[in-house]
């Protein structure tokens, strides 16, 4: 990186260790919150193990409100909330917070459709077998959907990536705030072209994993 | 785990004694069910009653739609009927809290059009899977998988994937695994529908073959009169949700009552003659008549030169138009089509003594 300045790469590094950050905590946070929250809307909707209309209809609206916002209304909004669990709203940190928000609503019903994607067929055996619902849901249900939620997960990821850019706007960093602040707001085309190569390859990586990922785990 | 049979005929050797019968007690005894699903209101199930007896090899086949698959379903409870009795190894299904009723289901197996296998468990691993979630531990499970393998040919694919094997492996892997905790009854809910011909017969052998062996309990559904002539011993015949027919399958086959049963039969043992073949047959000469008819050979008569003697004996002409010689439930079984061709009274005399004979005769042409 010999075009650009050495304070400019030493901000380059720092700026992608912030959106791996950010990517890597929020992600993980979605995938272990989204994954109950997609198993409760599975197994209490209508053709689920138990269905109950009255816990699937309030948690269904709720993860659709999530999704509708858009991220960075839902990103102010939530500031008190930000304040509550990171002890600021400013920073890397205080970014990790709607931006796992925002993931954790988009990977349950990814999570979800996964679980709906399961043949019928395996878990009706199951019973058929004596299975209890926590051994379908356990041994059945997320083990077959599991290349299913890894494709899913490698989706969030992505979308994480973009989302993260607009973490500037609470001081969270990241590639995005760098391209923004001295790309566009400094007038150095060579760090904008930089970011985006690096946002690029770095998008290219994790979607390439998850694909290797989800062949290796499926047995079609 | 502790080996519960049902009893069966036991003949005790007692000199002087008749045979002591300690339980003839029906292995599924279904009585009053009724079903009627939600929303349109089709009725899937209109007062159905049957008894499997303990051993027998029981096939229910009907058309698409005809309350079959919900039927077998009901047998261990993956549907719950409206009404009715549901009565598996003496034990009343319908009155079993879950805990109860998921021990019930471990004593019958169950095998599947589609196989139903997990996809990313080894043929090991699917076998083994009735017995994980009994909670049995993993070197028993991992010995009687080792024990059950061989009984359906699988032993040199026990490490490979679902995706890996052919339509007919699957099932044996299906099957392998109903009969992984050791059920009494097996139910098979079109286990050879999705399979080639070739595959189908391999399949009903190895049922056949199993339910000899294991002593089990076997009752079937499937929409093809070709799997209950192979294996079964008795049959019910399903319509719009009512048991129409039911019986010894040897009796369905060569008697069948109910004209739903009759065009099943014929699917089989196919005996309608073409038209085009008709049509080449000969007009009677003068003074004659021509009867067309269907002639089935079943029990003693049906090794008897009954056309010769016909022949001979009335002083008429037969021309055969179609026939075969089957074999039905292990029993031979030939069915003819018969043109016959003299005076009006001879031939009303012939088909008499035939009748006498104890085979049935029908008309076949209007």
């Amino acid at each position: 990186m010999s075009w650009l300045a050495p304070a400019i790469q030493d901000l380059l590094i720092e700026a992608l260790w912030q959106t791996l950050a950010m990517v890597g905590a929020s992600a993980a946070i979605a995938a272990v919150l989204g994954l109950p929250i997609a198993l409760l809307l599975h197994v209490t909707s209508p053709e689920g193990l138990t269905p109950r209309p009255w816990i699937n209809r309030p948690v269904g609206l709720l993860v659709n409100a999530a999704r509708s916002t858009p991220f960075i209304i839902l990103m102010v909004a939530i500031v008190p909330f930000t304040r509550l669990v990171a002890g600021t709203s400013i920073g890397t940190g205080a970014a990790i917070v709607p931006l796992a928000l925002a993931a954790t609503a988009f990977l349950a019903r990814l999570f979800e459709n996964a679980l709906r994607e399961v043949d019928k067929g395996v878990i009706e055996a199951a019973r058929a077998m004596g299975a209890t619902r926590l051994q379908i849901v356990w041994k059945v249900l997320v083990p077959e959907a599991l290349p299913g939620l890894v494709a899913a997960t490698t989706v969030s990821l992505v979308s994480l990536v973009g989302f993260s850019a607009m973490a500037g706007a609470v001081g969270g960093g990241g590639l995005g705030d760098l391209g923004i602040r001295f790309g566009y707001q400094r007038f150095m085309p060579e760090v904008m072209a930089t970011v985006v190569v690096i946002l690029i390859l770095l998008v290219q990586g994790l979607q390439s994993l998850g694909d290797w990922l989800t062949r290796r785990l499926s047995h079609r | 785990m502790a080996d519960l049979r049902p009893l069966r005929l036991l003949h005790r050797s007692n000199p002087g004694h008749t045979p002591v019968i300690m339980s003839t007690q029906p292995a599924i005894a279904l009585s009053g069910l009724r079903k009627r699903f939600a929303q349109g209101g089709t009725v899937a199930l209109d007062d159905v009653a049957l008894d499997v007896a303990p051993g027998e090899i029981f096939g229910i086949v009907g058309r698409s739609g005809a309350g079959k698959s919900t039927l077998i379903r009901c047998v261990n409870l993956l549907e719950r009927p409206d009404a009715g009795r549901i009565t598996v190894l003496g034990q009343d299904m319908l009155a079993l809290d879950e805990a109860s009723l998921r021990a019930a289901r471990r004593r019958i197996g169950m095998v599947f059009q589609h196989f139903n296998l997990h996809s990313r468990r080894t043929v090991a691993e699917n076998i083994a899977f009735p017995l994980e979630v009994a909670g049995i531990a993993r070197a028993e499970r991992q010995a009687r998988v080792a024990e059950i393998l061989p009984l359906v040919g699988l032993e040199a694919k026990r490490d490979a994937y679902p995706a890996q094997l052919s339509g007919g492996q699957k099932q044996r892997v299906g099957i392998a695994r109903a009969l992984a905790s050791r059920p009494e009854i097996l139910l098979c809910d079109e286990a050879t529908s999705a399979l080639d011909p070739e595959t189908t017969q391999e399949i009903l052998a190895l049922i056949r073959d199993l339910r000899a062996r294991l002593d089990l309990t076997v009752l079937l559904i499937t929409h093809e009169m070709g799997v209950v002539k192979a294996i079964c011993d008795r049959v019910a015949v399903m319509e719009a949700g009512r048991v129409i027919e039911q019986g010894r399958v040897f009796d369905v086959f060569t008697q069948p009552a109910h004209p739903t049963t009759r065009r099943f039969v014929a699917e089989v043992i196919g005996h309608s003659v073409p038209a085009a073949t008709l049509a080449r047959l000969p007009a009677p000469g003068e003074g004659e008549t021509r009867r067309l008819v269907q002639v089935v050979f079943a029990g003693p008569a049906s090794t008897r030169a009954v056309v010769s003697e016909a022949s001979r004996d009335f002083g008429i002409d037969i021309n055969i138009v179609s026939g075969r010689v089957d074999e039905i439930a292990g029993e031979p079984f030939g069915v003819m089509a018969l043109a016959a061709y003299g005076p009006p009274e001879r031939l009303e005399a012939a088909f008499a003594w035939m009748l006498g004979l104890g085979l049935t005769v029908t008309e076949l042409e209007g």
